[in-house]
């Protein structure tokens, strides 16, 4: 097939992911609008807490002023326009905008699920890869054990257990935070953040590579009493060409899809994970914006986070096109597939 | 007469059995083959005929050395002179033994096929042979950047054909290539297996198909319930029930549909059930009393080989 026909399935495709996610994007907003609005949470008493006595009159005044006496579909409206324009709010809680907020505390998070991503693909693949291998006998016995044992964890829990361990008692690693305290941000050194970051990476890798180690190995059993392995057999490869050969190619893929689609637990494990952590990431700012009814952030993050759990998954969908050949490459002889 | 020389593989009462638990640790023994012989000879296919479920391909895997782990085995299997165990089976599984699979689900969905008919080994000789090969089967050249799903269902089989004979294997195992093709490919891929015999190959042509098997075969061994009941020159076979040995051979002649189509009553016995003495025994015109004591020796009778105390 020409690269131009690739182009235009590409490019079909792509318009119906833009077009996916605007819709998605809409209804979030919808009924995050419709919930915050439902809510007995009062923006004028948030927002007055740290100014001092306001009497009833000004509160009034500041309620018409924001029209909160307006009915809630042209409230809707309005600030749906304004987010449209890109302005998302003050922060209550903050006292800064909420997309100056997100941006910065959203690198924390990021550098946060990306190693902790990485190390739970890493681990739940090789893993999965020596259970699989090992399938029936003791070694794979007792790391599906452990395997069933992790995901049943809570994270909160996981991270109280090793900040007492590796924190207090043995002293490794900083209680929380995100950098030293009474350091200035431009003294920061690289490994003091990772110093800072090992631990709450570690915890939040710990949801999801279990799972990920467990799918790998059915996926791998799968494939090793596969007709294919059988046949490789029959030709007198031994076990490890078969796994260079066979083995990974065909698990790679169902594991690189869970990887990405992971994205949201990712999301939820953070919140957890940088609370138990003092982590100061965009999970500790939802909480706080959640506690302190803090409406505008609450919604920003909200879109935000539904942004990124969509961008996980795209991503796994593009991926799956890109490396499966069965989607990539289309019939001989002209024979439309898919699409 | 046999030649000595010729004679690549030799199976004597090869019997496979899988250890099966039930209820607890009760352990029962599931005899899939029992008391299995067979002689495949360089230049001649030999093809073992019988109904599904009789243990065609258990008997290929036992060649091979790719049964599970809980079968069992027993009987000798001597390979060029020498016995064929593990360690040689590992050995010469791929170079001297090659199988062709039945279907495309021995090929690797993720893999272009010229990739997967070379093999592990890399070397440009290896490539140079996998395109000749390609092109003596008449796959055009740029199918080798295919993947299985990309091919139709007769490039499929040509590819699996190609692994063997990339191999140069001496004795080659093919496991059911005809089902499910039509009559003209079917014989164009017996063909192929006629031309490989013809150039000196020891072929074994596992199949269902009696009658597809004669155009081509040499010999036939003739499959019952997990054991070879007759080997007979296929010439016997063609010539009728009067040159054939054993009752089911002449039963399997008289059932092929230019023979008069005539079924037998019965069925062939479930592992978990096998008659004692000839297996054959429960279905057989021929039974005495002598048929059910022990299973028939396996003897030579004008020519052929034949497991029946009747024959003569």
């Amino acid at each position: 097939m020409t690269s131009l026909q690739t182009l235009r399935r590409l490019g079909g495709r792509s318009g119906k992911q833009l077009l996916r996610v605007a819709t998605l994007l809409l209804a979030t907003t919808v009924v995050a609008f419709a919930l915050v609005s439902l809510s007995p949470v009062d923006p004028v008493q948030q927002y007055v807490l740290g100014v001092g006595n306001v009497s009833m009159e000004q509160r009034a005044a500041i309620a018409d002023y924001w029209g909160l006496n307006d009915p809630p579909v042209q409230r809707y409206f309005l600030w749906l326009s304004a987010l449209l324009r890109g302005d998302m709010g003050t922060s209550l809680l903050y006292r800064q905008p909420v997309a100056v907020i997100i941006r910065e505390r959203f690198l924390n998070t990021l550098a946060l699920m990306m190693t902790s991503w990485l190390l739970s693909g890493l681990i739940g693949f090789t893993l999965g890869c020596v259970m699989g291998l090992r399938r029936g006998r003791w070694l794979d016995r007792v790391l599906r054990a452990l395997c069933l044992m992790l995901s049943s964890v809570p994270t909160f829990w996981l991270g109280l257990v090793f900040l007492l361990i590796f924190s207090v008692a043995l002293g490794w690693f900083p209680i929380g935070l995100s950098r030293p305290i009474g350091v200035a941000n431009a003294d920061v050194t690289f490994g003091q953040r990772l110093h800072h970051l090992a631990l709450p990476a570690l915890t939040l890798s710990f949801i999801s590579f279990a799972s990920v180690a467990l799918h790998t190995r059915q996926k791998l059993i799968d494939v090793l009493e596969s007709d294919y392995v059988l046949f490789a057999r029959a030709r007198g490869e031994n076990t490890w060409t078969i796994m260079k050969r066979h083995g990974f190619r065909n698990v790679i893929l169902p594991a690189l899809t869970l990887q990405f689609a992971s994205f949201s637990e990712l999301f939820g494990g953070s919140v957890l994970a940088e609370n138990v952590f003092s982590y100061p990431g965009l999970g500790a700012a939802v909480s706080a914006a959640g506690l302190n009814s803090d409406v505008p952030l609450l919604l920003g993050v909200t879109i935000f986070s539904t942004l990124f759990v969509f961008s996980g998954n795209l991503i796994a969908d593009i991926l799956y096109g890109v490396i499966d050949p069965r989607i990539r490459e289309e019939r001989p002889h002209g024979q439309s597939n898919r699409d | 007469m046999i030649d000595p020389l010729s004679l690549l593989l030799d199976v004597q009462n090869l019997s496979v059995s899988f250890r099966r638990y039930q209820r607890g640790l009760a352990q029962t023994n599931l005899n899939v083959i029992s008391d299995l012989s067979l002689t495949a000879r360089a230049g001649e296919i030999l093809a073992v005929a019988g109904a599904s479920g009789s243990g065609k391909s258990l008997l290929a895997h036992a060649i091979l050395g790719l049964l599970p782990a809980n079968a069992m085995l027993s009987g000798v299997m001597r390979y060029d002179g020498q016995p064929l165990n593990a360690v040689r089976q590992k050995q010469l599984c791929g170079s001297e033994i090659a199988l062709i699979p039945q279907s495309v689900t021995y090929l690797d969905p993720l893999m272009r096929v010229g990739d997967q008919a070379r093999g592990a080994e890399k070397s440009a000789e290896r490539m140079e042979r996998q395109r000749e090969v390609f092109r003596r089967l008449e796959l055009p050249l740029p199918s080798e950047r295919l993947y299985p799903f990309q091919l139709s269902g007769g490039m499929a089989r040509r590819v699996l054909f190609s692994t063997a004979i990339i191999s140069d294997a001496r004795l080659i195992i093919a496991d059911e290539p005809t089902p499910g093709m039509h009559l003209s490919q079917a014989m164009e891929a017996l063909s192929i297996l006629r031309e490989l015999a013809d150039a000196g190959k020891a072929v074994i042509l596992i199949t269902h198909d009696v009658d597809l098997a004669l155009n081509v075969a040499d010999q036939i061994a003739v499959f019952y319930a997990g054991t070879t009941l007759e080997e007979t020159p296929a010439a016997d076979f063609a010539a009728g029930p009067d040159a054939l040995r054993h009752p089911y051979s002449r039963a399997l002649w008289r059932a092929l549909p230019q023979n008069g189509f005539e079924p037998i009553p019965g069925f062939q016995p479930y592992p978990e059930a096998l008659p004692d003495g000839c297996l054959f025994g429960p279905r057989c015109e021929l039974k005495t009393a002598a048929c059910e004591q022990e299973t028939p020796p396996m003897r030579t009778v004008r020519g052929g080989k034949v497991r029946c105390v009747h024959a003569a």
